[in-house]
């Protein structure tokens, strides 16, 4: 049995786009009301499957499709086709069973600003089942061994720095001890040590309690460094996945070192920091 | 037996965050409570000279009030949620969407009750309105009956933040105005036009009214108001399950077209 399995699975978004109207003229034409709605692919019949325990990485630029995929794994987007399973439980089928397992952490820490770091955790630990008392040694427990310090907890969000905030937001994934861990970019943002720590403790957190990890990254070092598996998205389409070693000996070679962006320019014909920054 | 004490437990989660974030807000709770102090107080004097008329007048502007917080509150959670971007992980627990509404509700109904009793209070100092012959106990009661039909239709209410994050929470406004033109908050209902009769009779709102009126300015006993009761109760019993229905059906579509998420 499988952490994840995907099979063919898609997902279309639909974009208004003004008609053009040749019958009309005048001010309404200048008006043009009417509408149309263009079909965007957004994951585009992908297939893949992570056993348990394993760190699997998907390397994308914005609007590739990463957050989306994980969306439909958390239950969050329905997928138009296709079949989407978590330790063989059907996504569409039976989401509650599949929310029992999974927790998820954002590139946007959403949270009640004006709340506490602490009141925050504490609804999200009563949403999950979790006695207040336990949640809160285990979320000071997690939050210290990246960094946080134990006086800021209560600190209301807004006073925080946005790589404290982050760091908040995956004791807030962790502490509900989910057996699948889904990280949509959690490290933009943060500073240097910030991200070494994160992730330095999802490394613990898989070796610890096996732990499975999905995590999309723009961040070629941090693909490199904590995933067994990376796959290459592209226009909601994976265009390689393998280990990181096998990419790179996939790719033609000139006699020079290859990189993980060398693979990625290769195989979407893009520069992913290009992306990023535009 | 367990699944339901569990998801009690869960939908205290909703009640203990709202506290929360009225606290954090408190000054301005505060200003909005004498907002609608002055508004009731100015709606009072309406009918100065004639102790009832001013009672008749200050209970519609109670049950408006009333109604608006409950309103906002239910409408305006998700829309909050929906702006904090925190609905995907409240949406996302591993909790039935029936759990998320009963706390929300339950918040909602507490702390209108709230408000309504200080303000009731206060009003009554300032008019020394006397309540030593009317029915305390059967107007608490029939704001707790009439709770649920208002929950049913603030649940269909919060639908519209689910769907705009922007306009939802206003665009709940037009239930409130509906009420207000229908259910007889100011004036009898047999003074609407014909063609809008039909309405009130189908509006809680009339029989709340009608029954809170009776209750505190005739002492009507619970025997008196059964009829009034027995239609808020089966009101309720159609508005909570269709408003559930409604946000469910809401719910899916946000999830087809990704309308959970804010950005990202």
């Amino acid at each position: 049995m499988h952490a994840i399995e995907c099979v063919a699975a898609t997902k279309y978004f639909y974009e208004k786009v003004k008609k053009k109207n040749t019958n009309s003229s005048g001010f309404f034409q200048r008006l043009n009301l009417k509408t149309t709605k263009k079909r965007l692919p957004a994951v585009d019949s992908i297939t893949f499957d992570v056993p348990k325990g394993e760190i699997f990485g998907i390397l994308g630029p914005n609007g590739s499709g990463k957050s989306t995929l994980i969306r439909m794994l958390a239950t969050l987007i329905l997928p138009d086709s296709g079949q989407l399973r978590i330790f063989d439980i059907d996504v569409v089928k039976e989401p509650m069973r599949v929310r029992r397992c999974i927790n998820r952490v954002s590139v946007d820490a959403a949270f009640f600003k004006k709340l506490s770091t602490w009141e925050n955790l504490s609804y999200a630990a009563r949403l999950y089942g979790i006695a207040p008392k336990k949640a809160k040694s285990d979320a000071i427990k997690i939050l210290k061994s990246m960094g946080f310090p134990e006086g800021k907890i209560d600190l209301s969000l807004e006073d925080l720095s946005r790589g404290m905030q982050q760091k908040v937001a995956i004791a807030r994934a962790l502490f509900t001890s989910p057996v699948l861990l889904l990280l949509d970019e959690p490290t933009t943002g943060l500073d240097p040590v910030s991200k070494r720590q994160v992730q330095e403790y999802i490394l613990k957190v898989r070796e610890k309690y096996d732990t499975t990890v999905l995590l999309t990254s723009h961040d070629l070092d941090e693909v490199e460094r904590i995933c067994d598996r990376v796959a290459i998205i592209d226009n909601g389409k994976f265009v390689a996945c393998d280990t990181v070693k096998a990419l790179k000996e996939n790719i033609s070679d000139n006699g020079n070192s290859r990189t993980l962006e060398d693979v990625f320019v290769e195989l979407t014909g893009r520069n992913l920091l290009e992306d990023i920054n535009e | 037996m367990n699944t339901i004490v569990t998801e009690l437990k869960a939908s205290m989660a909703f009640v203990s965050r709202n506290f929360n974030l009225i606290k954090r807000h408190a000054g301005w709770e505060s200003v909005f409570l004498i907002y609608t102090i002055v508004n009731t107080l100015a709606i009072g004097f309406i009918g100065w000279g004639d102790p009832d008329k001013i009672l008749y007048l200050i209970i519609g502007s109670l049950l408006w009030g009333f109604l608006s917080v409950l309103f906002h509150d239910v409408a305006e959670a998700v829309a909050w949620e929906r702006w904090e971007g925190t609905i995907e992980y409240t949406f996302m627990a591993p909790i039935y969407r029936l759990t998320y509404l009963v706390g929300q509700c339950s918040f909602a109904v507490l702390y209108a009750i709230f408000r309504s009793i200080i303000i009731m209070a206060l009003v009554a100092l300032f008019f020394k309105i006397s309540f030593v012959d009317a029915n305390i106990m059967a107007t608490l009661l029939l704001i707790i009956i009439s709770s649920f039909s208002f929950l049913g239709m603030g649940l269909i209410g919060a639908v519209l933040p689910l769907l705009s994050p922007e306009k939802g929470a206003q665009a709940t406004h037009i239930f409130q105005a509906v009420i207000l033109l229908i259910s007889g908050v100011y004036y009898e209902v047999t003074v609407l036009p014909s063609w809008l009769r039909p309405l009130s009779v189908i509006s809680p709102g009339t029989y709340t009214l009608r029954a809170i009126r009776k209750a505190l300015l005739e002492n009507a006993s619970l025997n008196e108001l059964s009829s009034e009761i027995v239609t808020l109760i089966l009101i309720g019993a159609f508005l909570i399950p269709f408003g559930l229905w409604v946000f469910h059906r809401a719910e899916l579509h946000a999830k087809k077209t990704g309308k959970l998420k804010r950005s990202g």
